[in-house]
């Protein structure tokens, strides 16, 4: 399950917004302006279940998310949704790896403490003995020139 | 009967000899005839591989795909604490801070080395430079990549971390690193191939025991390393899966 956020984690002055995630399950999120630049030679790895429940994070996670292991493991990777993303990118990453097939997008993340992360997503599906076991996504740093277009872009598509 | 052994090509060729030594121990301790073949490049290695010349391999993890998938190898073991890690690095006089300041029309140096170019190329993602906007360089070894950055034939140079580290120091005070990854996820495991696989356990539990005697131990140390760790098939999925999604 998502809890609402809570305002004793948030760092810095914060906006409230309340998000419909998939399932009708609502969230209030509290948000910041304050950006978490992504570590240089790190991947953030995360594996999910066919479902979308995170079932394993490496450290890297851990250490941008702001969440502990334990907050993470068996909660919807939705935890990460960020308000600025348009539902438009996650409507096309779930019908593309149902598929069979690789998602590739740029994704602002939001943290345990109310800001916020850019990354450069791969997701795939996890094929063993020809069925899909879980999704597997690798994250790595974006350009700058790149976070700059999907930050122009993105709003406009609510 | 005797076996082919085969190493990876890109390893730090001061280990060289110590893949000769550890041959040895295996042949002695499994009592089988192996045969250690070392292939100057990937192409001729991936060669070996699809004539079934090989049947145990310390592979990096572009092969252990397919030798898992296509040729039913499995692995074995991997090297304790280590991962494959690459590096990206400048001549000392270069005035480029952060690798996200390098320019297209960067002349990139690199080995053949498959792993070691997708980690790198993936660390000038920042910059905006892929295969379309570098100039290649290639090199066929990592030392060559270190003296293009030298002579200025090159830019930029991809490493191998661990073969960048074995340089000499006069050779690492005149190059400065921009960036080391820190994957952890990806690594070189020793597989065995269809037919070993019934000694599999054996050979496998004399490797996880290497480092208790004295003489094992000191085959392992001139490999670089300390102990074998087990590695599981899921495990290599994993990073399978891993090298898959970093290759888009
Ligand atoms: C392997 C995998 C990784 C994902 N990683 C993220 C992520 O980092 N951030 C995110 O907002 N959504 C991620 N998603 C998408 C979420 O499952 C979800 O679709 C999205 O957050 C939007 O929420 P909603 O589908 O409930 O509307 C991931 C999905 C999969 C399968």
């Amino acid at each position: 399950m998502i809890s609402d956020m809570n305002p004793e984690d948030i760092v810095g002055e914060f906006k409230e917004v309340t998000l419909d995630l998939y399932n009708s399950v609502s969230r209030k999120i509290l948000y910041t302006d304050i950006e978490t630049p992504y570590p240089d030679g790190k991947l953030i790895v995360s594996t999910t279940t066919p479902e979308g429940i995170i079932a394993h994070v490496n450290s890297a996670f851990i250490q941008m998310s702001g969440f502990t292991e334990e907050e993470l493991i068996g909660t919807p990777h939705s935890i990460l949704r960020h308000p600025d993303m348009p539902p438009a990118a996650f409507k096309d990453l779930w019908n593309t790896v149902i598929k069979g097939d690789k998602w590739q997008g740029f994704v602002k993340n939001l943290r345990k403490d109310g800001g916020f992360y850019w990354v450069k997503a791969t997701v795939i599906p996890n094929v063993r003995q020809g069925k899909v076991v879980g999704f597997t996504s690798v994250r790595r740093k974006p350009s700058r020139t790149k976070v700059d277009e999907c930050t122009a872009l993105y709003p406009p598509m609510f | 009967m005797s076996f082919m052994f085969t190493v990876s090509p890109g390893f730090s060729p001061a280990h060289l000899s110590g893949w000769y030594i550890f041959n040895t121990w295996l042949q002695k301790q499994t009592e089988l005839a192996i045969h250690l073949e070392l292939h100057d490049n990937f192409h001729a290695q991936t060669e070996a591989i699809k004539n079934d010349n090989v049947d145990l391999i310390y592979a990096n993890s572009f092969d252990a795909a397919m030798l898992m998938r296509d040729k039913g190898f499995f692995p074995l073991v991997k090297a304790k604490g280590k991962s494959d890690e690459a590096i990206i690095a400048v001549n000392s006089g270069n005035t480029v801070e952060d690798v996200a300041h390098l320019e297209p029309g960067t002349r990139v140096a690199y080995t053949d080395d498959p792993d070691v170019k997708m980690m790198g190329m993936i660390m000038l993602e920042p910059a905006d430079l892929d295969a379309t906007n570098i100039e290649s360089v290639v090199a066929n070894t990592n030392i060559l990549v270190a003296k293009k950055l030298l002579k200025g034939d090159a830019d930029a140079g991809i490493f191998l971390a661990e073969a960048f580290d074995d340089l000499s120091k006069m050779i690492k005070m005149q190059l400065r690193v921009l960036v080391r990854s820190e994957i952890s996820d990806i690594h070189h495991s020793l597989m065995i191939g269809p037919k070993l696989l019934d000694k599999r356990e054996e050979i496998q539990k004399s490797l996880l025991e290497m480092n208790a005697c004295d003489k094992g131990l000191g085959v392992l140390n001139s490999l670089g390393f300390d102990a074998w760790e087990k590695v599981e098939a899921d495990e290599i999925e994993f990073m399978i899966d891993l090298v898959d999604a970093l290759s888009m």
